[in-house]
């Protein structure tokens, strides 16, 4: 099947957990994890996972929105966005 | 080569914290195919149109959202200019029937503005757009999300000053009909209107269009104002060449969203229109950006300069990110959904005056600006002509969209509320235009206009 790339991003505090809880919300979801990099930025720490949500069977808000629940709970930012964006405003 | 850590995080840090969003998608459609000599069967086929038009937009929206994690703040339509498909049906019952029935279909579909109650009138009045004008104190008063334009003048047709000589009194009368005169932020006079513009309250579906056409306002000033703010004594080369940067990358976010809505609907893709829009939200303020520049508040002396840099890289930025730039694409500069712009009318360091300058070199004009309820509508009038013809004049865009706020003097402050935030009242030159306006007619095309 064709891969169709999202990134993930975990923007906050760095904290013990944070890659277990969310890729383990990715494996029971079917998506793959293709790399994962992370950084401190302005003083926050930084983390984007590059994922593959082919696999991904049901409507995208149902994964936005059990992301955003593990953000709230840990107290951080999560996003995911399609890597096409990023590649539109980054790459000429 | 791989997005990198530093690339996600600039991207993401201008959705979180930076109001970076598609600030509209408008799907213009024609309603020219509507039109019908049986009055009732006309609307029928007006609001089917309107509202599955309008149902599949916010539907397909939202599913982008999600997928690019960027807001598409407002969803929109723009119509045919209505006067045109009214001019068998004269009679100001149905004018306000056509609008009743164009506002329950955007209410139903949950569209929250729709424009193109309006007429082109740049060289003369039909009938039609006569009737529309008398007409439209009740439209802004009887409907919520109808807006209304008017085209006065272009660079080839010239000004036409009986227009423009109907509308302080319109204006007016709309003021007393609505609270706080707010029926008149859903009205703007144009010269040089584009037909592609998707921002409210001017947008309309041009009659050189196709069947439909989706138009993407993208905006960010915070955006803007951050990497300005990053850079404090770099020249004014290298500050637009900073901003052309930032806005090529806000631009092609725009270009990749609209496409694939534009795609998901079956419709073209029209315009990306990049335009810096203020909103009432912290930080989101076009007068800020120019703080960030140097400027202690905006009037001061060097405004004028600031707002043309930043308006020429603005275009600049947006014109390499997109071949469909259109539109306005420029920097709107609004005074009571800009906090920025309020707080320097407070402080006196703005002024009607100085606000006029800015506009001869941002790409609109006078936009939500208060006024006193008694002005003069002569005054009125000669307000908007001034605009109007700096547009003309210098080949662009200019337009007003005014409040004559009733019982209300200059230096208070009124709470208009939502998008529309809050109006300073400014004050107006109190000598009178009344004998040069009341000549009327058309003020000639320039020289410029001669090029054939």
């Amino acid at each position: 099947m064709k891969k169709e790339l999202s990134f993930i991003t975990v923007i906050g505090k760095d904290k013990k957990g944070i890659v277990a809880k969310i890729s383990n919300l990715l494996y029971k979801n079917n998506v793959n994890i293709e790399d994962i990099n992370q950084k401190i930025m302005e003083g926050l720490f930084v983390m984007t996972m590059l994922v593959d949500i082919s696999g991904y069977k049901y409507p995208m808000n149902k994964l936005n929105s059990s992301l955003e629940k593990i953000g709230k709970e840990m107290g951080l930012k999560i996003q995911i966005q399609h890597e096409n964006i990023f590649k539109m405003m980054h790459r000429v | 080569m791989a997005i990198t850590v530093d690339e996600v995080f600039e991207t993401t840090k201008m959705i979180l914290y930076q109001n970076l969003d598609i600030r509209t998608a408008t799907l213009g459609i024609n309603l020219k195919d509507c039109v019908d000599s049986d009055f009732r069967a006309f609307k029928k086929k007006v609001y089917d149109k309107v509202y599955k038009n309008g149902s599949v937009l916010i539907k397909e929206a939202r599913k982008l959202e999600l997928k690019y994690g960027v807001p598409i703040v407002n969803k929109r339509m723009s119509v045919t200019p209505i006067s045109l498909i009214m001019e068998a049906h004269l009679s100001k019952k149905k004018f306000l029937e056509m609008a009743i029935i164009l506002d329950k279909a955007a209410d139903d579909a949950g569209i929250d503005f729709i424009g193109g109650f309006g007429a082109l009138c740049q060289k003369g009045l039909t009938r039609s757009d006569n009737l529309l004008i008398e007409v439209l104190p009740d439209v802004l008063s009887k409907t919520k999300h109808v807006c209304s334009f008017l085209n006065a003048g272009s660079n080839v047709s010239g000004m036409n000053l009986d227009a423009v000589n109907l509308l302080g009194a319109m204006l007016k009368k709309t003021a007393k009909k609505t609270k706080n005169a707010s029926g008149c932020a859903r009205f703007v006079v144009f010269v040089n209107a584009p037909e592609d513009n998707p921002f409210m309250a001017g947008a309309f579906h041009g009659v050189g269009e196709g069947d439909s056409a989706l138009n993407i306002g993208i905006s960010g000033p915070g955006v803007v104002r951050s990497v300005v703010e990053k850079d404090k004594d770099c020249d004014l080369t290298q500050l637009s060449e900073i901003i052309k940067r930032t806005v090529f990358k806000i631009t092609r976010a725009g270009e990749l969203i609209g496409r694939e809505l534009a795609k998901n609907l079956k419709i073209p893709f029209g315009v990306v229109d990049i335009s810096l829009a203020s909103t009432t939200n912290k930080g989101d303020s076009v007068a800020d950006v120019i703080k960030a520049f140097g400027i202690e508040s905006i009037g001061a002396h060097g405004s004028t300069l600031a707002i043309a840099l930043l308006m020429d890289a603005v275009k600049k930025g947006g014109v390499m990110a997109s071949a469909n730039v259109g539109g306005l694409s420029g920097t709107f500069i609004p005074v009571s959904e800009d906090m920025g712009m309020v707080e320097a009318v407070k402080r006196k360091s703005l002024s009607l005056d100085k606000l006029e300058a800015l506009t001869a070199v941002c790409s609109v004009g006078l936009d939500m600006v208060a006024i006193p309820g008694n002005t003069p509508e002569e005054t009125i009038n000669a307000i908007i002509a001034d605009e109007l013809s700096i547009g003309i004049v210098n080949n662009k865009t200019t337009a007003v969209r005014i409040l004559p706020i009733p019982g209300k003097k200059p230096g208070d402050l009124v709470k208009l509320g939502g998008l529309l935030g809050i109006a300073p009242v400014m004050a107006v030159n109190k000598y009178s235009a009344k004998n040069f306006m009341k000549r009327g007619g058309r003020l000639p095309a320039p020289i410029t206009s001669l090029r054939n």
